[in-house]
């Protein structure tokens, strides 16, 4: 059965955009993304930025264990987005974090590097598994964040993505209802 | 009567949903020009229609919205906007700086320092840096991607050459992060400084020419300047006629037809709370 999108679409989408603007400006911190109606498997946070950001000019890859036929048909009632196959096709991959193809998705080019993937990348939890100390734009000095269940490759991944500016990845990390963005800016060490 | 009835916040849902990407990505990329649809808006472009549409797309019901034109809250730019955005929006307004969560601007930052969770909203009628040095645009875009900069700086020297020291009062070209020069907005240099490090997300919205940039909170914005000639921003040597004031930016006003002038503060808010705690001259 097709379940329900925003209950509001106008005001939960601008509050869900103003949790994800205070993501990005700040990143590292954790903000809520609420969305009652979410297709399991996809967590709420998931299904709020998809409602909030994604619609028909913006094509979405799913990975394998998220792309079950309920996740494929809420997305393109809710959204209308295209669906690719190969993420180096996505403005929006959503993908679990011991899966996910950092690799291979579109870091856009020198001319236009926002022409480049936003990675939504389910984790474990926001609580101690790897301790990340954050700095760049957008934090005062550093800021520590907590992530269960990102595999040691995001770490490097991050270095190279790091390198690449003003080329890169955009990452959210999600859990449940909760999200905490990595732009592309941010240093991100191991405590 | 049947009044016409708009989506909140005038926009639709689908060109808020466009606008919202590239500010996202614009935060992720400080600096960065993204291109963005810009629809026409109830006032001709150059009226602060960039600003109003990032205002659009931000903007909930829980925002107390201040908007400032060359910081005054008065003057027709200001007052129609936020009549706008009062009356399609429903939303609070206010005239004081740290009451309001959004701030739309034109040419001004607030003398009142900005805190965490406001957002202040530029009107930004050329969003390129280098457009007097260079008119392609696909040659500015081939610049900014190479980090080559090399005509900003001579045009910088020749202004010392010619001139003795950097002829710029606003709109003068700024670092950001490092990596991209941008423009901060016909803002005076005097205002530059307060985006450096600032704890307030700054977005910026160019109507006619399509594009978004933003400098995220604690953000170094450095403006572009030389060792032997250091920045050093203009403003008038002389106090606020009104409230006293010496360390604010001074609007000139010449008072008879014989060049008599006054000097007050530009930031109106800041000049009447200043007089209303009693510090007059």
């Amino acid at each position: 059965m097709l379940t329900c999108g925003f209950a509001d679409p106008v005001h939960d989408a601008q509050a869900a955009f103003r949790a994800l603007l205070e993501a990005t400006a700040r990143p590292g911190t954790i903000v809520s993304l609420p969305q009652s109606g979410a297709p399991q498997p996809l967590p709420e946070a998931a299904a709020a930025i998809a409602l909030t950001l994604c619609d028909r000019d913006t094509a979405v890859w799913l990975d394998a264990c998220l792309a079950t036929p309920s996740v494929c048909q809420w997305l393109r009632f809710h959204t209308a987005s295209p669906l690719v196959a190969d993420p180096a096709d996505a403005c929006f991959a959503f993908a679990r974090a011991d899966t996910a193809p950092f690799g291979s998705l579109s870091t856009g080019t020198d001319e236009a590097p926002e022409r480049s993937a936003i990675l939504v990348l389910l984790v474990k939890g926001f609580v101690p598994g790897r301790v990340l100390r954050l700095s760049g734009p957008g934090i005062e000095t550093e800021k520590v964040l907590s992530v269960d269940g990102l595999p040691s490759a995001f770490l490097a991944w991050r270095a190279g993505n790091l390198a690449l500016y003003p080329r890169g990845v955009d990452v959210l990390l999600i859990s449940g209802n909760k999200a905490a963005a990595l732009p592309r800016t941010t240093v991100v060490q191991e405590v | 009567m049947n009044a016409i009835s708009y989506n909140f916040a005038y926009l639709d849902e689908q060109t808020k949903r466009e606008i919202r990407r590239a500010l996202l990505k614009a935060l992720a990329i400080p600096g960065h020009q993204v291109p963005f649809a810009s629809r026409e808006m109830p006032l001709a472009r150059g009226w602060g229609t960039g600003g109003m549409q990032v205002t659009a797309a931000v903007i909930g019901r829980d925002d107390v919205l201040k908007v400032i034109d060359q910081g005054a809250d008065d003057t027709t730019n200001a007052v129609s906007i936020r009549q706008f955005f009062g009356r399609v929006a429903g939303v609070r307004t206010t005239t004081r700086t740290e009451e309001a969560t959004l701030i739309q601007t034109r040419h001004r930052i607030p003398e009142t320092p900005l805190r965490p969770g406001q957002i202040m909203v530029y009107q930004v009628p050329q969003p390129e840096p280098l457009w007097r040095l260079e008119p392609s645009r696909a040659e500015t875009r081939r610049l900014h991607a190479l980090a080559e900069y090399g005509i900003m700086h001579v045009k910088l020297y020749e202004d010392i050459a010619r001139h003795g020291r950097i002829t710029l009062a606003y709109d003068y070209p700024v670092l950001v992060h490092g990596r991209y020069v941008m423009s901060p907005s016909p803002i005076p240099a005097f205002d530059n400084p307060k985006l450096h490090r600032s704890p307030a997300i700054h977005l910026f919205g160019a109507g006619r020419e399509k594009r978004i940039y933003a400098v995220p909170p604690y953000t170094d914005v450095v403006s572009l300047a030389f060792e032997d000639h250091p920045f050093r921003p203009w403003k008038a040597e002389a106090a606020c006629a009104l409230c006293g004031s010496t360390d604010t930016y001074l609007d000139e006003i010449v008072i008879d037809d014989r060049g008599t002038r006054r000097y007050v503060c530009s930031d109106t808010d800041w000049c009447e709370r200043r007089r209303a705690q009693g510090r007059p001259v």
